[in-house]
């Protein structure tokens, strides 16, 4: 329709109340700050509580007396299992120069290798590990009570610290998107009601128009116009700042912190286009909802 | 001993004789219409607000078109629910109201903007878009219609310059005088030809030097064919206009007279007779 027009109108409107529009800029703007900062930060535990859990497993430790060919049927039986994901195999060996490492002296004091073959056991999914290990050891219902093979010397799957592990991730993920949600909802409230404030300062102008014999779209687009802009401009503002500090600070920090860098997060470009869209989308919704109070007079 | 007796006589002669004004209870015949139905009708119509006041009472009455009518009463009377009522910023509790023929009950909310442009009102506080120089404040009501830049471009000179605007095109309502914000509270009212227009105290700000000028260009709107109502209580612009008045008092139209003055006008006799009467409150029209 008469775009061209209703955009003159809001660009007018927006040189004339510099202050309200201004006020509403700089809330987009700290809002999405604020989230820009808060959504990798989310991400990135997210990403180390996966990590934790990607590290349960259960311990399978052959007999003394175990010999290749049983290694290998072990094995088999393992993969067979339902939930496995994959087996890892560490032999005596390589148990013995690992574990040696940690505590030279002791091991030097041992005069053979007490340790056995090794089978880690990585579940497809982390809460599946305690059906798994009771799958091995047979303690499960319709279980022998006995594991499911007479090379099998011992099931171990650090039970208690495995729960510890499923319940604390568990905890973090929820407390991080309640927190999420909170976060965006504060952020909504906060756009809304300062662009509420500047259109209540303009009740009058939206009165006379209401009497000149104007519809409601009529009023309501440069106002939304006028939002789509301020929040545009915040959520771009907000951008350009969080990837200066990005540069500035986070790069050359990376490059010695594994913990930033590890986590990959979901890519500075995602995150812009979520700001910009958010802030651009509430600001407009915000603008045209809000009128709907004094589009009653 | 103040007069004689001859005196006397001839006084009593002389004001039987003297052609009464006469009593002002009968109904006086209303200006004639100029064609057709009347541009405005209110039957039975009653406004209760919310807090229980009473706006208006059992109001009916008729407007021809082309008519100038004032409606005046004191503060609280009915004159801006009258007002209000027509522009549909209220509804009636009971009654009907037919603006050139048409029932306003039946106007849904989402054409009250179409039905409104038909009607140009004019407000005591001006109303006009702050902030906007006089050209667009009247733009904007053809703006409002789906006027073109060329429309806009004809017609808004030649509003202002009927209403003696043309110096003040560029400036904004903060840099005009009271009479001239009215002016272009009125231009904008009437940059579209509407066939209706509404003044509620269009003069209640302004001094009574720019009063004149004001009621004289409304004056000259409604020799165009407009029908103006304006409701008022400047006593003096409605004895020197001497055009009908529609008297409202509590929210009844206490009278309705094609001529009339802002305040009834007695004979010696009537108020004689009305002085010996016990004291009763005039019947409405």
């Amino acid at each position: 329709m008469k775009l061209g027009f209703f955009l003159k109108e809001a660009i007018r409107s927006m040189r004339r109340s510099a202050a309200p529009s201004f006020a509403a800029l700089a809330t987009v703007l700290v809002t999405m700050l604020v989230l820009g900062v808060f959504i990798p930060i989310v991400q990135a535990t997210n990403g180390a509580a996966n990590s934790v859990r990607g590290r349960v497993e259960v311990d399978v430790y052959m007999n003394t007396n175990a010999n290749a060919g049983d290694d290998a049927r072990v094995r088999n039986e393992l993969l067979g299992l339902s939930h496995v994901k994959s087996v890892q195999f560490v032999s005596k060996e390589q148990a013995y120069k690992q574990q040696a490492q940690t505590d030279p002296q002791a091991y030097a004091l041992l005069g053979s290798n007490p340790l056995p073959d090794t089978y880690h056991v990585y579940p497809d999914n982390p809460s599946n590990v305690l059906a798994v290990h009771s799958e091995i050891a047979g303690t499960g219902s319709g279980g022998s009570g006995q594991p499911i093979d007479t090379s099998i010397a011992k099931v171990s799957n650090k039970q208690s610290d495995t729960q510890k592990i499923l319940e604390v991730t568990n905890l973090v993920t929820i407390t991080a998107a309640v927190l999420t949600v909170l976060l965006v909802l504060a952020s909504i409230l906060l756009i809304a009601n300062t662009i509420r404030l500047s259109l209540y300062a303009r009740r009058r102008e939206v009165e006379v128009m209401k009497l000149v014999g104007a519809t409601d779209w009529f009023i309501r687009v440069p106002f939304m116009i006028e939002g789509v802009i301020v929040g545009s401009a915040g959520a771009l503002l907000a951008i350009v700042i969080l990837g200066a500090t990005k540069i500035a600070l986070l790069d050359p920090l990376a490059s010695n912190w594994t913990l930033i860098a590890a986590p990959r997060t979901i890519g500075f470009t995602f995150l812009v286009v979520v700001l910009l869209a958010a802030g651009t989308l509430v600001s407009a919704v915000g603008s045209g909802l809000s009128l709907r109070r004094f589009l009653r007079v | 001993m103040a007069i004689s007796e001859s005196q006397h006589r001839t006084r009593r002669r002389r004001e039987s004789e003297a052609p009464d004004i006469p009593d002002v209870s009968e109904v006086r015949p209303v200006a004639p219409r100029l064609g057709g139905a009347p541009v405005l009708e209110f039957r039975g119509v009653t406004k209760r607000y919310p807090s229980g006041d009473i706006g208006l009472d059992q109001a009916t009455f008729s407007i021809g078109r082309g008519e100038f009518v004032f409606l005046v009463g004191s503060t609280g009377s009915g004159k801006s629910t009258v007002m209000r009522l027509l522009i549909k910023e209220l509804e009636p509790s009971s009654g009907t109201i037919r603006v050139a023929g048409h029932d306003l009950s039946m106007i849904k909310r989402n054409r009250i903007a179409y039905y409104r442009r038909n009607i140009g009102v004019v407000f005591q506080d001006f109303k006009l878009l702050p902030a906007r120089t006089v050209y667009d404040n009247v733009a904007y009501a053809l703006q409002v219609t789906g006027g073109t830049r060329r429309e806009i471009r004809d017609k808004v000179p030649d509003i202002l310059r009927l209403t003696g605007l043309s110096l003040k095109l560029h400036n904004t309502p903060d840099q005009l005088s009271g009479g001239e914000q009215q002016r272009v509270s009125i231009a904008r009212a009437f940059v579209n030809h509407p066939p209706l227009l509404l003044a509620d105290e269009p003069t209640g700000n302004l001094d009574p030097e720019t009063s004149v000028d004001i009621m004289r260009l409304l004056y000259r709107i409604n020799r165009t064919g407009t029908t103006v109502l304006v409701a008022t209580h400047d006593q003096a612009m409605v004895d020197k206009m001497r055009r009908r008045v529609l008297e409202l008092s509590q929210g009844r139209i206490i009278r309705d007279e094609a001529t009339g003055l802002y305040t009834r006008d007695e004979t010696t006799r009537e108020f004689a007779r009305r002085m010996r009467q016990p004291p009763t409150r005039p019947d409405g029209v």
